[in-house]
Order: C-alpha cells, then sequence, then structure tokens
C-alpha cells in the first residue's frame, strides 16, 4: 500500500547514501595517499544532516564544523567539486585552498565547515543579526559536535541568541565521542538540553539514527525559528562509527561497539525498512544505491583528473589593501 | 644512547620531570585517552604511571585550560598545559598574555607564574590555513614570556625540562612536522639545555645563517649545497627565541660579515626581523653585505600541495640568498 510519505522519505534516503557512499570513499581514498590533507568522516551519522537540511530552504545560512561534509552534500554542495576540493584540485568547492576541513558552498547557504570547534556557533548568532538587520527570509543553522559544547564561546552564543531572540537553531550532533575523549567524561550536568533550557532556549531531544523522526522534530523547530520566536535547540543522538580522522587506530574503544550500533542503530538501514515495510520494493532502493555510487565513481575520477590549481591562486583573495604579490 | 622519536624524547622529559618535582603536572584534551593515537603519543602511557590527578584530560575549553594553567602555577605548582597547536592556543592568548604574562609585575613580585603551555607550530602537508601558523614572533613581543623552539629530539628533551624548571612562563613550541624526527638521546645524562643559548650546528667563515625550529634542518641542507659552491656556512640553531642569544649571533657574524636569517613563518612582522634589525644596529660597520631574510609570502597556508608549496622556504632558496649575498660584498 502506498504511503503518502513515501516520496519524501525517499529523498531522505537517497541523501544519506550519498553522504555514505561519500564518506567511504574519503576513507578509501585516504588509504591510497589521494587526499593530500586529513579528513573527518560522518559515516553513521547521515541522519542528522539528512533530516535538519530536509527542512531547509536553499537560502537558509547553515554554518558547520570540522566534520563537514554530510552538511555540505545535504545542504546541496556539488560532490564533483567537493571531491576536487579534497584532493586539492582546480574546480574545488574552494579552488583548492580548503580542502576537507573548509569545505565550502555559498551559493547553495552552505558557509563553511571549520577547523576550530565552536566558532561555529558565534558566526551563527551574527549572521542572524544580519538577517534580522537586512530583514530577510532566511534562519540560521549551526551544527556542533558534543566535545564542542564545552567550550565557552558555545555558551556566549546561546545566551546571546536569547536575548536578542535570534533565529538560529543550534544542532548538536552527539556521536559520543571527541577526538579519542568520551564525551561524558568531561562533561558535568544533565546534558546539552539542560543546559539550553537554563539560558531559556527552548531544547529537544531526538533520535538522530532515524532519519524520519529527526526531519519530523526539525520540522517543527524550524518553523518555530522561521516564525521569529526565538533561537531552538536540537539534541540528535548518534554514533561515529569511523575514527576521528580517517586514519585513526581507535585504541581508545571496543570495537564491539560499532558492532553493536551498525547491527541495532546504523540509519540507513532502519530507513530502507520503513520503505521496504510500506511498499518501496527493495529493488528500488537497490536502484538508488547505485545511481550514487556511479556518481561518486565518476566525480572521484573525474577529480582525480583535474590539474592542479596555479601556483598564483595561492595570492589571491587574501585582502585588497596590501594585496600580496606574486613574484614567481 | 637511545634513539628516539622528537615526540617520544619530550614525553620523556615530561615524565623526568614528573618524577622528580612531584608539583608538576599536565592538562590538556585528550592527554589521558590518546593511546598510541598517531599525533597525540605525547602522552602515551602518562595516565598510567601518574594517574588522573597529575595527568588531566580537560573538556574542550580552552580558555580555562589556559586559565586553570596560571591558577594553578600561582597556588604553587607548576603546570604544563597543552594546547596540541598555536591554531588553537589562539583561543587562550588572553589568558596567557594578560594574566600569565602579567602577573608577576603587575603585583609587584609578590608571585610567580611557572608554567609551560605546549602550542606546536609548523606547516606540515594538507592541514591548510587553521593548522599550520607559527606565531612565535607575537610571544616574543609580549613582556614577561620565554619563548622556545626546539628543532631536534634531545633539544626537545633538554628544553622541556629547563622549561618546566623554570620560574617565568615558557611557550613551548614543538613543530608539528618534527614530531617524527628521530636522534639520539643520551637517558644517563641529565641532558638539559639551557634557556637562551643558541647552538651552532656547522662551523664556516663566508656566511652565518641563524634559524629555528624545522628551518634549521633545511638551512643545513642548504649549507651543504653552498658548500659545493665554496661557500663555508654557518649555521646556527637559536632554540631560544626569546631570550635570543644574541652572543653567539654577534659573534659568528663579526667573523663571517654576512648574516642571513631564515623563518618559516610569514616574514612581514616576523621574528628574524629582530635578529636582522639588532645585527644591522650593532655591526653596520663590520658588515661585508647588507643583512637578508628569508620567510614566507603574507599568506595564509592553501590546501593544494602547489598552494602549500608558495608558503615554503626551501632549501634551493636559502642558497640562492647565500650565493646573492656573497657576490653582493663589498670585499
Ligand atoms: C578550539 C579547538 N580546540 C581543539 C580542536 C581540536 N579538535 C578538533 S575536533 C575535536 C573534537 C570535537 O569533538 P566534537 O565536538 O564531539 O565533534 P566530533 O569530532 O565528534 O564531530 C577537537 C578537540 C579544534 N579544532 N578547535
Ligand atoms: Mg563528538
Amino acid at each position: 500500500m502506498p504511503n503518502p510519505d513515501t516520496e519524501r522519505i525517499l529523498a531522505l534516503y537517497r541523501t544519506m547514501h550519498l553522504i555514505r557512499t561519500f564518506e567511504e570513499r574519503v576513507g578509501v581514498e585516504m588509504q591510497k595517499g589521494n587526499i593530500y590533507g586529513s579528513a573527518h568522516q560522518s559515516t553513521g551519522q547521515e541522519a542528522v544532516a539528512t533530516g535538519v537540511v530536509s527542512q531547509l530552504r536553499k537560502t537558509d545560512y547553515l554554518f558547520s564544523n570540522h566534520r563537514g561534509h554530510g552538511h555540505a552534500l545535504a545542504k546541496g554542495a556539488n560532490p564533483f567539486a567537493m571531491w576536487k576540493e579534497l584532493f586539492g584540485r582546480a574546480g574545488g568547492t574552494c579552488g583548492g585552498k580548503g580542502g576537507s576541513m573548509h569545505i565550502a558552498d555559498f551559493s547553495v547557504g552552505m558557509l563553511g565547515a571549520n577547523g576550530i570547534v565552536a566558532d561555529g556557533a558565534t558566526m551563527a548568532v551574527g549572521a542572524a543579526q544580519a538577517i534580522r538587520l537586512l530583514g530577510e527570509d532566511r534562519i540560521v543553522v549551526a551544527f556542533i559536535g558534543d566535545g564542542t559544547i564545552n567550550r565557552g564561546p558555545f555558551s556566549e552564543a546561546l545566551n546571546w541568541a536569547k536575548v536578542y531572540e535570534l533565529p538560529v537553531l543550534f544542532v548538536i550532533e552527539d556521536n559520543v565521542y571527541a577526538s579519542t575523549t568520551l564525551t561524558k567524561t568531561v562533561m558535568a550536568g544533565q546534558g546539552v538540553v539542560a543546559r539550553a533550557t537554563a539560558f531559556g532556549v527552548p531544547a529537544i531531544n531526538v533520535d538522530g539514527n532515524d532519519v524520519i523522526a529527526v526531519s519530523d522534530v526539525a520540522a517543527t523547530v524550524v518553523a518555530d525559528v522561521r516564525a521569529s520566536k526565538g533561537p531552538r535547540l536540537l539534541h540528535a543522538t548518534t554514533y561515529r562509527v569511523r575514527g576521528h580522522l580517517a586514519l585513526d587506530k581507535m585504541f581508545y574503544r571496543d570495537k564491539k561497539e560499532i558492532d553493536d550500533f551498525m547491527v541495532h542503530h546504523e540509519p540507513i538501514g532502519k530507513c530502507r525498512r520503513w520503505l521496504t515495510d510500506h511498499g518501496t520494493s527493495a529493488s528500488a532502493c537497490d536502484t538508488i544505491a547505485n545511481e550514487i555510487s556511479a556518481t561518486i565513481e565518476r566525480a572521484v575520477a573525474e577529480a582525480l583528473a583535474a590539474p592542479q590549481p596555479d601556483a598564483r591562486l595561492a595570492y589571491t583573495d587574501v585582502q585588497d589593501r596590501g594585496a600580496p604579490v606574486w613574484h614567481g | 644512547m637511545a634513539r628516539m622519536t622528537y615526540a617520544d624524547a619530550v614525553r620523556h622529559a615530561l615524565a623526568e620531570e614528573m618524577r622528580r618535582d612531584k608539583r608538576v603536572w599536565a592538562l590538556g584534551e585528550d592527554l589521558s585517552t590518546a593511546h598510541g593515537n598517531s599525533s597525540a603519543n605525547q602522552y602515551t602511557g602518562l595516565i598510567d604511571e601518574f594517574g588522573s590527578k597529575r595527568i588531566v584530560n580537560t573538556p574542550i575549553s580552552e580558555s580555562t585550560i589556559m586559565g586553570a594553567a596560571v591558577g594553578a602555577a600561582v597556588a604553587g605548582t607548576r603546570p604544563v598545559a597543552d594546547l596540541r597547536m598555536i591554531d588553537f592556543g589562539l583561543c587562550a592568548i588572553d589568558e596567557l598574555v594578560n594574566q600569565a604574562a602579567k602577573i608577576r609585575y603587575m603585583f609587584g613580585g609578590q608571585a610567580r607564574v611557572p608554567l609551560v603551555v605546549r602550542e606546536a607550530i609548523g606547516l606540515k602537508a594538507g592541514m591548510a590555513a587553521q593548522h599550520t601558523q607559527s606565531y612565535e614572533a607575537w610571544f616574543a613581543h609580549v613582556p614577561g614570556l620565554v619563548v622556545v623552539t626546539p628543532a631536534t629530539p634531545a633539544d626537545g628533551r633538554g628544553l622541556l625540562k629547563a622549561s618546566i624548571r623554570c620560574d617565568d612562563p615558557v611557550v613551548f613550541m614543538e613543530h608539528k612536522d618534527l614530531w617524527g624526527l628521530e636522534g639520539d638521546i643520551d637517558l644517563d645524562d641529565e641532558g638539559l639545555v639551557p634557556i637562551g643559548k643558541a647552538k651552532t650546528l656547522r662551523a664556516g667563515i663566508d656566511l652565518t645563517i641563524v634559524a629555528w625550529s624545522r628551518m634549521t634542518h633545511v638551512s643545513m641542507l642548504a649549507a651543504d649545497e653552498l658548500a659545493k659552491q665554496n661557500v663555508s656556512t654557518e649555521v646556527i640553531d637559536l632554540r631560544t627565541i626569546y631570550p635570543w642569544d644574541q652572543q653567539a649571533v654577534l659573534a659568528s657574524v663579526e667573523k663571517t660579515g654576512r648574516l642571513l636569517v631564515v623563518q618559516e613563518s610569514v616574514l612581514a612582522g616576523g621574528f628574524a626581523n629582530e635578529i636582522a634589525a639588532e645585527i644591522a644596529q650593532q655591526l653596520h660597520w663590520k658588515l661585508h653585505a647588507p643583512v637578508a631574510r628569508l620567510g614566507a609570502p603574507r599568506i595564509p597556508v592553501g590546501y593544494a600541495p602547489a598552494l602549500e608549496a608558495e608558503h615554503r622556504v626551501e632549501a634551493a632558496k636559502i642558497v640562492q640568498e647565500g650565493l646573492r649575498l656573497v657576490k653582493a660584498s663589498k670585499t
């Protein structure tokens, strides 16, 4: 029996697959030595980016963090350009200047991954002030890791956003770990929802491995923020399947934890079960997966064939007054 | 003699100091959990030996890591605060500059602030604009701070020990790309390296190159090449940026008559300028050629290899500049 929601869930399924396929390929290309720098994968966390961004418009702003591939893809950044960026090639999202940790695509409202944690939260506050000043119809979303909420600027941002009732949605993507540290071992109190509540910011927990739940809850909080009701915070619990960095020996955790997550909580399988339970055929799901694999395959091949950026580019976009000069 | 990497030697030194002095302790992110993690083996095993009162795993809270170190130093301990790299240390400049560096003076000498803050500097392949910066010159500008930049495993060990024993706040700047460098360490020897003392890595009579941190290694390569072209080069590793060893540099340049200062970071506003100005001022009439400097252009570090390369001072550039100095000479 066809469910009226099927089209929407299929779109979520597709986006999650895109992120998963992208991230898993990052691991492969890292092993091969094709990625010049380091990269943080979001394997297992796809439902958070996918569910939240499914409720955003292209014109809304998104501030990401160091684990930003999924946020960028969900917001509509071009995977072909992203691969070029990861490989440090001409035609990358940032022309090869940024790499994985600084992926940005302003044309779709993706205002940047970030190498410094919590800075996205404070910049989101400022972007919201600007939206108010310019009288624009947009909102701002900041994706923040569980470990990052212990940085002072995060609390400052929450307080400020509430004082001025700014249109910001703080999304805490709780993948249990912060680098090699179990976040709960360095966090006092009842968690981030309690902290936000103490500032008067309405906050809600959601199962970040259930893309339908994330999307539904996001629909409500995004509507509130859009209706100028002030900031909101969404705490999505999920799990980091891969290392902190793509090359991480992971001595600090038991592999059983990962296996348990993959069997019981893994978000794409869960979404697929919903789809097949509601009338979508397994082969229709496979077709989506295959299409995405083919796209990533082409994007990687095209990016690997792309040239290095011209060295002169190193001297552009530094500043107008006192711009550096290339001497060759 | 033991063969050790730079990271291992520094970890060894921290353990030695912690055994020697119960007031020494360390704090920072991931210090007790990063067992064997590739970039973080500077603390491997220390939690097992010293326990969680002395190896303190902190939340991601840079301002408080630095502020807590200041408070703990004032309160009678000798903390080693790890901010991982200066790029994250930027989140805790205030506590270092406004508090650590000023407390002794402002309060009329009532308190000392014997802390070490580790904030690694330097280019590392593919780390892009926010994980590659070198701001040793900023701290040299701040009265009250000592700034050290070891280039070898032995100096990493010896300078960390000296820094921990120093009663001033010390900014200890390892180079991320040197963590894996191997060297010989004499573990039977205390191995202390005095703060403020440069080391002459190679003697020469035509040209003095002054460098520190990773650039000392690049300068040594350049000196080999210069020797093939009949330029005898003296290479000085400054080791401490502040107080820098003026006497060593003056003595060398009085002999060679030519000075080239080589730094990795952006040249504008860099510490090479301080050295060049001081030597030019003191030895102007004895120089055979104008003092020269090399450093990075004033651009952020790009990610792609072709962009990143623009930021690097390579040996070939040093050779070229050295030859130019010799040819440009008045005698
Ligand atoms: C200000 C700052 N401090 C430290 C770091 C180093 N660092 C990068 S990611 C990370 C852990 C972040 O954990 P979390 O917020 O949970 O995000 P996750 O990596 O789990 O996505 C740390 C400590 C940094 N990038 N910026
Ligand atoms: Mg986390």
